[in-house]
């Protein structure tokens, strides 16, 4: 049998960020775990804009959905955390469900307004309802509770291993997504969908089934933050949460798994760096996606596979 | 056995009556032309056959059912392929993906587990199978054609809708294209919109004369040459 050298090519880049925890710095170790639980919430993102070619600007509101699904269930039930993180991925998949029902009726930059407005609207809910949401200067999360198994979620290590099996188990499902029949059908839709409903497909549960499996992302991702980083805010239900995955795809690659990885960390350390330089560090963000669309206008891994026959998924 | 047939079918766009066909009806096994002058309301009429939009009145059956309101895929479902009068297929996608998307789709709803093999046949009766890894936006037009009708063959539908498709076509390609047509025939209906005269008088059984959005004329291609009012339709009155 023919090694398969896409799985083979995935397994080495967890097994290799799994080793980055004995070579890194702490401070380092600590900014890596923060870009994996980023990360796992764009490589959601990418299956429905990079491989569905839905651009939705609405996906903050379902990494809050993650982040209060579990926050609120541990301050106001009192569940554990085991309980709590799936609490968070089942509200934000519900919430996009929804969501996308309506949204999906519309197509192109229609749902791209649709979706932000949406996720606005959720944003000023999270504010309006304070007195429960905290929603202003945020809660946090009492570190004691912040443990499952006995591992204490609030320790570097424990921290690191976590974010980096939560990112594991979402790039290898998002690679066995996107290379399975379903696949297949998301990118027939990005690319013709017209063609692909006189093909007997309807698209629709497709794309729906798109938005809800990015929801689930979003949620894992925003309750894994919670839990990892113990606040909970209003402030990641904003617009730039629902910006930073569509830039850490677009970097690093729309419709390759593993461009958001590549996109979140290049972003991640070039803020990190022009933060030290100047206040106006977006404005470097702003200068690298200029040069991105005029040298690389698919992003890192994009532009690469286009030299490698196109094998990588 | 009629196959499909519609009646009182009507579609308007805002104050313009695109189609208004009576009647008509198509016999299993025939290949059926449909012609008429640019604008004749050809590609809407066979766009209300197979979904792509819906009528403003009238009535569609298939196989003895009304399927006058189901949806353009759940025709696809139920045996009815089109093929598009512009080519779209899947130009990023490599031959094989492209017909193995409706390879999939039928072998789903027969409940096997043959789509690779429908797909290798879908490629091997069109004569794309060297190119089957090739992509499809780098091929040649009239390959993208050939594609075009493979991914509609790999669906294996009962009706087979072919809107213009030796359009742009060049004579020894055409040639190839009569013969695929007849061998789809033996176990399809082909309704076949068509501007070239010699493939429609090579290829159909009987003819259907659309003119302003009605059925003009319908017969054998002896009756539709001799019909003074399908003379007039195309070269004036």
């Amino acid at each position: 049998m023919k090694p398969d050298r896409a799985l083979l090519l995935h397994l080495a880049v967890i097994a290799a960020l799994f080793a980055m925890q004995y070579v890194l710095p702490a401070y380092h170790q600590g900014n890596l775990a923060r870009i994996l639980v980023l990360a796992t919430f764009a490589t959601g993102y990418n299956i429905l804009f990079g491989y569905t070619g839905l651009l939705s600007l609405g996906h903050a509101l379902f990494f809050a959905a993650g982040m209060y699904g579990a926050g609120m269930t541990m301050r106001f039930l009192d569940w554990p955390a085991l309980a709590a993180f799936p609490a968070g991925i089942v509200a934000a998949t519900l919430l996009a469900g929804m969501i996308g029902a309506l949204a999906l009726r519309t197509t192109g930059v229609a749902f791209m307004i649709v979706t932000l407005m949406f996720a606005q609207a959720g944003y000023l809910t999270i504010l309006y309802f304070n007195e429960f949401t905290r929603g202003d200067e945020g809660f946090v999360i009492v570190q004691a509770t912040r443990n499952i198994l006995g591992f204490d979620l609030s320790n570097d290590d424990v921290r690191f291993v976590a974010a980096w099996l939560i990112f594991s188990v979402g790039l290898l499902v998002a690679l066995a997504v996107v290379r399975s029949r379903m696949g297949r059908v998301l990118v027939a839709i990005r690319e013709n969908e017209e063609r692909t409903r006189m093909l007997g497909f309807d698209p629709f549960p497709y794309k729906l089934s798109a938005v809800a499996l990015s929801g689930a992302y979003a949620g894992a991702a925003g309750a894994a933050y919670a839990l990892l980083f113990g606040s909970v805010g209003a402030s990641f239900a904003s617009i730039q949460y629902s910006i930073e995955p569509l830039l850490f795809v677009l970097l690093g690659g729309t419709g390759v798994v593993l461009g958001p990885l590549v996109g979140a960390i290049v972003i991640f350390y070039l803020i990190e760096y022009a933060r030290e330089v100047t206040t106006a560090y977006l404005i470097v963000v702003g200068v690298a996606l200029v040069l991105l669309i005029l040298f690389a206008r698919k992003g890192v891994l994009g532009s690469l596979r286009r030299r490698t026959d196109g094998w990588l998924p | 056995m009629t196959l499909l047939s519609a009646r009182n079918l009507v579609k308007d766009f805002g104050g313009l009556r695109a189609v208004n066909v009576e009647a008509f009806d198509l016999p299993a096994g025939e290949i059926r032309a449909v012609i008429g002058p640019n604008g004749a309301g050809k590609t809407t009429f066979v766009s209300l056959l197979c979904g792509r939009l819906p009528p403003s009145s009238g009535t569609i059956r298939f196989e003895d059912t009304d399927i006058t309101r189901l949806p353009a895929h759940e025709r696809v479902a139920r045996g009815i392929a089109y093929t598009f009068q512009i080519t779209s297929i899947y130009p990023n996608l490599s031959l094989l993906d492209n017909v193995m998307l409706p390879a999939q789709r039928r072998a789903s709803l027969n409940g096997t587990a043959d789509a690779a093999a429908r797909a290798a046949e879908a490629l091997e009766r069109v004569g794309l199978t060297d190119r089957a890894q090739e992509m499809a936006g780098v091929q040649a037009y009239g390959h993208q054609r050939l594609l075009e009708v493979a991914m509609g063959l790999a669906l294996s539908p009962k009706l087979l809708i072919l809107d213009e498709p030796t359009q742009g076509l060049a004579e020894g390609e055409i040639e190839t294209f009569i013969a695929l047509i007849r061998d789809v025939a033996q176990d399809a209906t082909v309704l076949l919109i068509e501007h070239n005269m010699s493939v429609v008088m090579a290829l159909a059984e009987r003819i259907t004369v659309m003119n302003f959005g009605e059925v003009l004329a319908e017969g054998t291609p002896d009756e539709i040459r001799a019909n003074t009012d399908v003379q007039t339709a195309y070269l004036g009155g």
